[in-house]
């Protein structure tokens, strides 16, 4: 069953043309990477995806239910889970209330004036960051804790709203090869755990071949190719954008 | 925890004695002080939890002030009436004029309300026949039971306690967290689910609410509003409280309202450069003790800041 | 009222004069408001102050027929640097904090050049003679309008063709317009972003100055005078675009047209009518009339 349908998507700043004319189906349980140079339109596709930016032209559906033009937190209300390229936590909260105020959130009690907050979802919480492994960091300021734990920390905050699909931008960037070793393992980890679609944009090519089964190409926001890790190695447009790259910008 | 309660039983013990003291004037300081206290905590829920800078909360002052003085006065509703329906006359105002101004953030939303807030003004300054323009809305109808300084002083201690206590639960309940979260990373609050212009509107509307309450109270406190109190400055006074007793504690603003106030009636006895004095003490809050009074203590006692 | 046309010009010259006196102080609110984004609730007290600072001066230099102009530059240079001490002292330490406390920083000076002011000038109010020559009428050939009016309406423009020289063609207004909208780059690039935001602030706050001094004869100076202004100068920054030198120039017009006009159409309220299109601005169009929309805005 396809969880994602994106038709014909454009977007055009004032006369930049940042997306162009993209079609792409994602299956259920599909490990999905996004490839591209720098610029090719990334993080712009992404906040097309999850309602950040409307898209100038074309539909995107999940679950057969039309997506765009609704507001990010709508969308994550649907099924859909973000983590962001700069990281993305509350810096002054605790690791716990990070998680917990994101639970409080995916309950639908973000509106409770009278419900104290403390005592809530304390279980959830705890199993929460189990599963990323930040049980001992509960009592930290989140804003205080090494790059890696806070994208940890993000991904549990991404996980509460209990998505089917999950939005990764740039899951390892500025991690330290151990750090990404130990990241893709626990993302690949999770999303076998929870039967999730993955969809994300990676610049680190070993970290694309270990965990997608389909990869898709962005140059100038343009889809150029898509296909199996073994399909892309072999497609000669994508060679001449990563290995003729410089001979193209030079010329 | 059980140490805060005590210490806020005792107060609130100190506070009652107060009228027992014999003295007309500590009533009347200690009454203002109890408005103001309750002025700025409203304000702290939009800056303090909520990180919204709002140039503009004379506003709901002026309009809790002036439904009630015009409720009770020109109108002749019993006061048991008037004074809950001044007070939603406000929430109902904050509500319609927050549903705009969530809707910008930062330095926009700032130069709204104090545009919303300037209109208040001069709408009030104005509209004379109801307002009564700039000689002020004089002898306003307060009713026999609260005309005495001493049980007023027991009205407005019991009004203010008791929104205080409804803020001190919504700061702590699931929405008060999620409040706080939109402050830390409108954008994470978003992408967890939370829809935050809904989030911010609730918070300006329930700042609004309780502004408007000490409003009404100020107006039965004075037997008169004044145009002036709906002027910018007082929406720059009310964050000077609660920047000087700290924003990032609840009783902040309540210290900082106390110590203004206090200061403010003690100085112009002796000079009536005041100004300067306001002046100088928000220099040194800003450069020496940028998270207020509270937190000044806080990190003295050594304990962190929540 | 409207059949009369000669009331009808000299209202439009009212509200053209009162355009082009806003005009030159909000030019330097917006110059800061643009480059340093403070509120900066000072530049009305830095405005009354240079009105002073002009009383004192014209006092001085009596009977010399250059005296009020030798005045109006001492205005600008006194509350020049009195910015630029305030801003090494003082400023410079909040600028990587919270813009709030930016703010609230420049309400305490509001605060103590109001009280500076009563106890420097005293408190009642003071007025400037016109300068000799200008204290007469000029022919307009449908009215007589005051020639010193006149003339301040000349000077708003000739300021703000100045300052839109030195933005747009001159390479330090370059890194001014640079330091406008991305502050990271220009200190990447090796540039002392402090430095232009000092200079920035010291020539916004001169500006106020001359404004002040300007507009002392057309106006009684008094303490609190600078709590309106200031609010009036927000207004036309947000209704041109915050740090557009055009907008500025187009909403001081629209504010004084309104002023006098206002008057005419609804004589009660035509102050509610002013706060009232701020408002609409912002909601319509935050980023104001001439501004541009910051990235992100959705």
């Amino acid at each position: 069953m396809s969880v994602l349908t994106i038709n014909d998507l454009g977007m055009n700043f004032s006369g930049f043309q940042a997306l162009d004319g993209i079609s792409l189906t994602l299956q259920e349980g599909e490990r999905h990477a996004i490839l591209g140079p720098n610029g090719a339109g990334k993080t712009t596709f992404f906040n097309c995806l999850t309602g950040q930016i409307i898209p100038t032209r074309g539909v995107v559906s999940y679950k057969g239910r039309r997506i765009t033009g609704l507001s990010p937190s709508r969308i994550v209300r649907r099924g859909i889970g973000r983590s962001f390229q700069r990281i993305n936590i509350y810096p002054q909260m605790s690791v716990f209330e990070n998680v917990q105020v994101a639970m409080i959130a995916h309950e639908g009690m973000s509106f409770r004036l009278f419900r104290k907050a403390e005592a809530l979802f304390r279980e959830e919480t705890l199993q929460m960051l189990e599963l990323v492994n930040l049980t001992e960091d509960e009592t930290v300021t989140a804003g205080l804790m090494s790059y890696g734990k806070q994208k940890q920390l993000e991904l549990a905050i991404a996980l509460c709203s209990e998505p089917e699909l999950l939005l990764l931008d740039e899951p390892t960037a500025g991690m330290s090869p151990q750090e990404t070793l130990d990241s893709i393992a626990l993302i690949a980890d999770i999303a076998e755990q929870r039967q999730l679609t993955l969809l994300f944009t990676e610049h680190d090519m070993h970290v694309v071949f270990t965990i997608a089964d389909r990869i898709s190409v962005l140059h100038h926001g343009e889809l150029v190719a898509s296909g199996t890790p073994q399909e892309i190695r072999a497609n000669d447009d994508v060679r001449t954008i990563y290995l003729g790259g410089y001979a193209d910008d030079a010329a | 925890m059980n140490k805060s309660i005590t210490g806020t039983a005792l107060l609130v013990l100190l506070l009652a004695l107060v009228p027992l003291a014999g003295s007309r004037y500590l009533i009347y300081l200690v009454t203002e002080i109890q408005i103001f206290a309750l002025f700025a905590l409203s304000f702290n829920l939009l800056l303090g939890y909520g990180g919204l800078i709002s140039f503009g909360h004379a506003a709901w002052f002026s309009i809790g002030a002036y439904a009630s003085a015009i409720l009770l006065t020109t109108l002749g509703w019993p006061f048991l009436l008037a004074f809950p329906a001044a007070v939603a006359v406000t929430a109902l105002a904050a509500a319609l004029i927050g549903y705009f101004c969530v809707k910008l953030t930062e330095i926009y939303f700032s130069m709204l309300t104090l545009a919303f807030g300037q209109l208040v003004w001069a709408i009030a300054f104005k509209w004379v026949s109801v307002t009564g323009g700039d000689t002020g809305f004089i002898g306003v109808a307060v009713p026999e039971f609260l005309d005495s300084p001493v049980r007023f002083f027991y009205f407005s201690l019991c009004v203010v306690l008791l929104c205080a206590t409804v803020l001190w639960v919504i700061v702590r309940s699931a929405y008060g967290m999620t409040l706080v979260a939109t402050r830390e990373n409108r954008n994470r609050a978003e992408f967890i689910g939370v829809n935050v212009r809904r989030v911010q509107l609730v918070a300006f509307t329930l700042a609004g609410t309780f502004a408007g309450v000490a409003g009404a109270l100020f107006t039965v406190f004075n037997h008169s509003v004044f145009v002036e109190t709906a002027w910018w400055s007082t929406s720059a006074e009310v964050m000077i409280m609660s920047i000087l007793g700290g924003v990032g504690s609840f009783v902040g603003p309540v210290i900082g309202a106390a110590v203004l106030i206090f200061l403010d009636r003690t100085v112009t006895e002796y000079t009536q450069y005041w100004p300067s004095v306001m002046g100088v003490i928000l220099l040194a809050v800003l450069f020496f003790m940028p998270t207020g009074i509270a937190g000044f203590l806080n990190r003295r006692r050594g304990g962190t800041r929540r | 009222m409207f059949d009369n046309p000669v009331l009808l010009f000299i209202q439009l010259m009212n509200g053209l004069s009162l355009g082009m006196n806003l005009f030159i102080i909000s030019s330097g609110l917006t110059l800061i408001l643009g480059v340093l984004r403070v509120l900066n609730f000072a530049h009305g007290a830095f405005f009354m102050l240079g009105g002073y600072v002009c009383f004192t001066l014209v006092g001085a230099f009596d009977m010399s027929p250059m005296g009020f102009w030798l005045a109006v530059i001492g205005s600008a240079l006194a509350l020049g640097a009195l910015a630029w001490i305030i801003e090494r002292l003082m400023l410079r330490h909040l600028y990587h904090r919270d813009h709030l406390y930016q703010l609230l920083f420049t309400y305490a000076l509001v605060l103590l050049i109001g009280d500076l002011v009563k106890v420097g000038w005293g408190s009642s109010v003071l007025s400037v003679s016109f300068p000799p020559g200008l204290d007469g009428a000029t022919n307009l050939g449908v009215a007589y309008y005051p020639s010193y009016r006149l003339l301040l309406c000349v000077i708003g423009v000739l300021v703000g063709l100045g300052l839109w020289y030195f933005v747009n063609r001159t390479r330090a207004g370059r890194l001014v317009r640079a330091a406008r909208q991305d502050r990271e780059m220009l200190e990447s690039l090796g540039i002392n972003v402090g430095r232009i935001y000092l200079w920035v602030f010291v020539a916004g706050s001169a500006i106020a100055g001359m404004g002040g001094a300007l507009a002392a004869p057309a106006i009684a100076l008094a303490p609190g005078m600078d709590a309106e202004i200031v609010v009036e100068c927000f207004i036309i920054a947000i209704i041109g675009g915050l740090g557009s030198l055009g907008g500025a120039f187009l909403g001081s017009l629209i504010l004084g047209l309104l002023n006098a006009f206002g008057v005419l159409l609804i004589p009660e309220f035509e102050i509610v009518l002013i706060y009232l299109m701020m408002v609409l601005v912002l909601l319509i169009r935050p980023w104001g009339l001439l501004g541009k929309p910051e990235a992100g805005y959705r």
